[in-house]
């Protein structure tokens, strides 16, 4: 079977799901209508024990639901509203299995496609369907005529190899664990629906052959994730949370539209291959003074990537995103949706080879978004939002290395992230779940020996993020070190805020691990007696994650180890991709040996005086934390309100520019639009005074004095005529004697 | 015996005419009036037969045939009109019928 012409069938599996469950799904998994309607927490009167979501999320599940691993008080759920579908109930067992299923397949199809594709010597596989846009020809800047086209076509290279791997694979583990995290949840069929329509949307992303198709992916992972997001919408923090991202991904989109459009003026064409061609094909040169096309097209492209990925100052979507279910922050808001940015950038390669200046932004945003979210991270007391941060804060990790140049370790970064990032999430999902909803780390500790597989497969998320050598983050993170340090567009700032990012990730991390597993417990009472581990279908994608987050860095171990060459394969794989790109990164790194050994014991160093501190101010002298909080209390307030900066767009954007600007307008309305027409009525009626004054005085005047004047004149021959026949007739008798008398005297 | 000349006939002519005129200017009845305008008619009427005697010529006399016809069919008209004034205005006064003025 030849996978490679059968690319186009890997998105297509996915969406078959997503369409028969939202079209369908209802059919198979119906929902209690009473449960939809009901209020949060109105069931869980007569039900104080149940096991709850409900108390975190505020939606309402069905308790009649069995708990199939809790099995103690089972006999405390209300029975009585009789509904039928349960968790063994066939037909939700169909969705569980039908949805990952299609996953699946579609990891399968990417695996055998990728194996062909490494066995190939031709690293660039397209496959076209059909032209899918066809627009009017015109201008380009140039002058010449080109019509906007773009192919529905499919594109595996290594760089989309690694992609459409990691979205299905994860993807697929993370639907395993859904099964089992969702299993008490309304809308079971709704969540899988969305889950697989966002695996269609992501692989039409990654493996589109033009931006105008990555656009169609691009905007379809934005729409789940509103839908996900809004998963519970019956709570008013979720749905707006959903509207957050959706309207803070727009501003970014609107910036990958004119960068599409502004490079498609400039080369005609938007197919990767084209552009690639034209961009390396040396009509054009490197913008190394001043700001130009290419610059403005490269920063208009980071300004989308700064929305899907959460970069500084579009990223405030992404804690608010942890209102969604917990997969959904695992699968969309760590390991795929929010690398779109990274792998667009990636896929410019080409474009920002070109732009030094534009890339120096994205290192310097990359850089300052890493620092920032992880000082936000240092003080946050909700589990998932410090995990949130710390996505926030690795994806700016993953910008500073596209930024300086390093783009294949960016996506070795983003490799190996989604497997660490991924399993920590679905870890924190699995604490919450065994707590019965509790998010708060306050409320945690001491969960240890409790939880063990969903301890131990966090504590290797832990370590592999702190970038503790062995573990995946390790790798992924020394590299963009040592290419921050060493390559010829980094500098040493970005390297020491790179590597402060790197003590604070760890201390951060070992903060949660410490909150969570250990020192007391400070669980509530009623809640401590129901602890207990997750059912397999949690575990296993957890254990499998953690081989992944301990083995996916050592396929790009560093140069410096002198291990064999199958332990650096990624570099190569990509190297297709980035050409010029990696050849000139790699021959810097090759001659400063001994700095380089000095940078990776630094970098390891930090992350274990991070960890140790942690684990001094955490476990052994608790009472530090509340005593340097207490002194530093503006500063931990500015850290734990998020340097108000939700606040400041609150007061700037929505109530300032929104509200303000709405009001503005309406007054411009009212006192200019309006002004204007009543202004006309009022002139209308001004000039027609003047004109009836006029028609009154002069016209009419004129006309009336003719009359006058005629009448005055004709007054005296008027009294002669007085109607009267005898006066006539005496008249005519006179003037005839006249006449007579005249004639006759005269005579 | 003074034989009747035509000096008389004229000299009655010019009476009749006088009195004829002053009762059209005088008289404020329109049926006066009117009978007045037939004395002036008849007082040409007089006089056309009279020089037609003296100057042996009959074209006088037609003449005053059809002046009497005219004076008949002026009587027939100047009635006929009294009579709607009278239906209209209730008076056969002729200074209280001057509406046909400026």
């Amino acid at each position: 079977m030849n996978f490679l012409d059968l690319i186009w069938l890997i998105p297509l599996f996915p969406l078959c799901g997503a369409v028969l469950m939202l079209l369908f799904g209802r059919l198979l998994d119906p929902q209690p209508p009473s449960t939809v309607a009901a209020a949060p927490g109105v069931e869980h009167t007569h039900d104080e024990h149940d096991h709850g979501h409900s108390h975190e999320h505020g939606h309402t599940h069905s308790h009649t639901h069995e708990h199939a691993h809790d099995h103690t008080h089972d006999h405390e759920h209300d029975h009585a509203h009789g509904h039928t579908h349960h968790r063994g109930s066939p037909l939700k067992v169909l969705i569980s299995l039908l949805c990952p299923g299609m996953v699946l397949i579609s990891f399968l199809l990417s695996a055998g496609a990728v194996l062909q594709l490494s066995n190939s010597p031709v690293k660039v596989h397209e496959v076209v369907q059909f032209r899918w846009l066809a627009g009017l020809p015109f201008h380009m800047m140039d002058g010449r005529l080109a019509t906007f086209s773009a192919d529905w076509g499919f594109l595996l290279d290594p760089l989309s190899a690694v992609m459409i791997l990691v979205v299905t694979g994860i993807g697929f583990l993370i639907h395993v664990y859904s099964v089992g995290y969702m299993a008490h949840d309304n809308g079971f069929y709704r969540f899988f629906g969305y889950l697989n329509l966002f695996v269609f949307f992501m692989l039409m992303l990654v493996l589109a052959n033009n931006y105008a198709l990555l656009f169609v992916g691009w905007e379809g992972v934005g729409l789940c994730s509103y839908l996900l997001i809004g998963f519970y919408f019956q709570k008013k923090s979720a749905g707006d949370a959903g509207k957050k991202a959706f309207i803070v991904n727009r501003v970014g989109d609107a910036g990958f539209i004119m960068g599409m459009l502004l490079m498609f003026s400039l080369l005609g064409t938007v197919r990767f291959v084209s552009v690639n061609q034209a961009l390396r094909g040396g009509q054009f040169h490197a913008e190394t003074a001043g700001f130009g096309v290419l610059s403005a097209i490269a920063v208009l492209f980071f300004i989308g990537a700064t929305g899907k990925s959460a970069q500084f100052p579009l990223y405030v979507w992404l804690p608010d995103a942890m209102e969604g279910p917990t997969p959904v922050s695992a699968l969309i808001h760590a390991a795929t949706m929010v690398t779109a940015g990274v792998y667009m950038v990636a896929r410019s390669s080409a474009l920002y080879q070109l732009t030094p200046s534009a890339s120096t932004v994205v290192a310097a945003v990359g850089a300052f978004t890493a620092i920032l979210a992880a000082t936000i991270a240092l003080v946050q007391n909700d589990i998932k939002r410090v995990l949130a941060y710390s996505t926030i804060s690795q994806l700016g990790y993953m910008f500073l290395a596209l930024g300086v140049g390093a783009y294949w370790v960016a996506v070795f970064h983003l490799f190996t992230h989604a497997f660490f990032k991924a399993l920590l999430f679905l870890c924190s999902g699995s604490v919450i779940h065994s707590l019965g909803g509790e998010q708060d780390m306050r409320h945690m500790g001491a969960l240890k020996d409790k939880i063990p597989i969903t301890h131990w497969t966090m504590w290797v998320g832990s370590v592999a993020i702190a970038g503790i050598p062995g573990f995946a983050g390790f790798f992924s993170k020394d590299e963009i070190l040592w290419q921050t340090y060493s390559s010829p567009s980094g500098s040493k700032v970005l390297w020491i805020i790179g590597l402060v990012t790197a003590g604070l990730t760890a201390f951060y991390m070992w903060r949660l691990m410490n909150m969570t597993f250990y020192g007391k417990s400070r669980v509530k009472p009623e809640v401590a007696a129901h602890i207990h581990e997750s059912p397999p279908s949690m575990t296993v994608p957890l254990v499998t994650l953690a081989a992944g987050g301990v083995f996916a860095g050592w396929v790009g171990a560093p140069k410096l180890w002198n291990l064999p060459e199958s332990f650096r394969g990624f570099e190569h794989w990509l190297e297709p991709a980035f050409r010029s790109a990696a050849i000139e990164a790699s021959e810097q790194g090759a001659h400063d040996a001994s700095t380089e050994w000095i940078l990776m014991a630094v970098s390891v160093a930090v992350a274990i005086i991070g960890i140790t501190v942690a684990r001094y101010f955490y476990h052994h002298k608790p009472h530090i934390p509340d005593t340097l909080e207490k002194s530093l209390r503006p500063l931990h307030n500015l850290l734990y309100n998020k340097y108000y900066v939700d606040e400041a767009y609150d007061f700037f954007f929505v109530n300032g520019l929104g509200k303000g600007g709405g009001r503005a307008l309406g007054a411009f309305d009212r006192n200019i639009i309006d002004g204007a027409v009543n202004g006309a009525g009022w002139l209308t009626r001004f000039s027609s005074r003047v004109s009836m004054w006029w028609d009154t005085w002069i016209v009419d005047g004129a006309v009336r004095f003719g009359s006058f004047t005629v009448k005055l004149l004709s007054y005296p021959v008027c009294i002669l005529q007085t109607g009267r026949v005898q006066a006539y007739a005496l008249a005519v008798i006179v003037g005839v004697l006249l006449f007579f008398g005249y004639f006759v005297a005269g005579k | 015996m003074y034989p009747i000349t035509t000096a008389h006939y004229i000299a009655l002519s010019a009476a009749l005419l006088l009195i004829g005129t002053v009762g059209v200017l005088t008289r404020r009845n329109i049926v006066i009036i009117l009978m007045s305008i037939e004395l002036i008619l008849n007082a040409v009427n007089i006089n056309l037969v009279a020089f037609s005697q003296a100057l042996h010529n009959l074209d006088g006399q037609i003449f005053a045939i059809f002046v009497i016809t005219d004076a008949v069919a002026e009587a027939a008209v100047g009635l006929g009109i009294l009579i709607a004034l009278f239906r209209n205005k209730e008076t056969v006064l002729a200074d209280e019928v001057d509406l046909l003025k400026w």
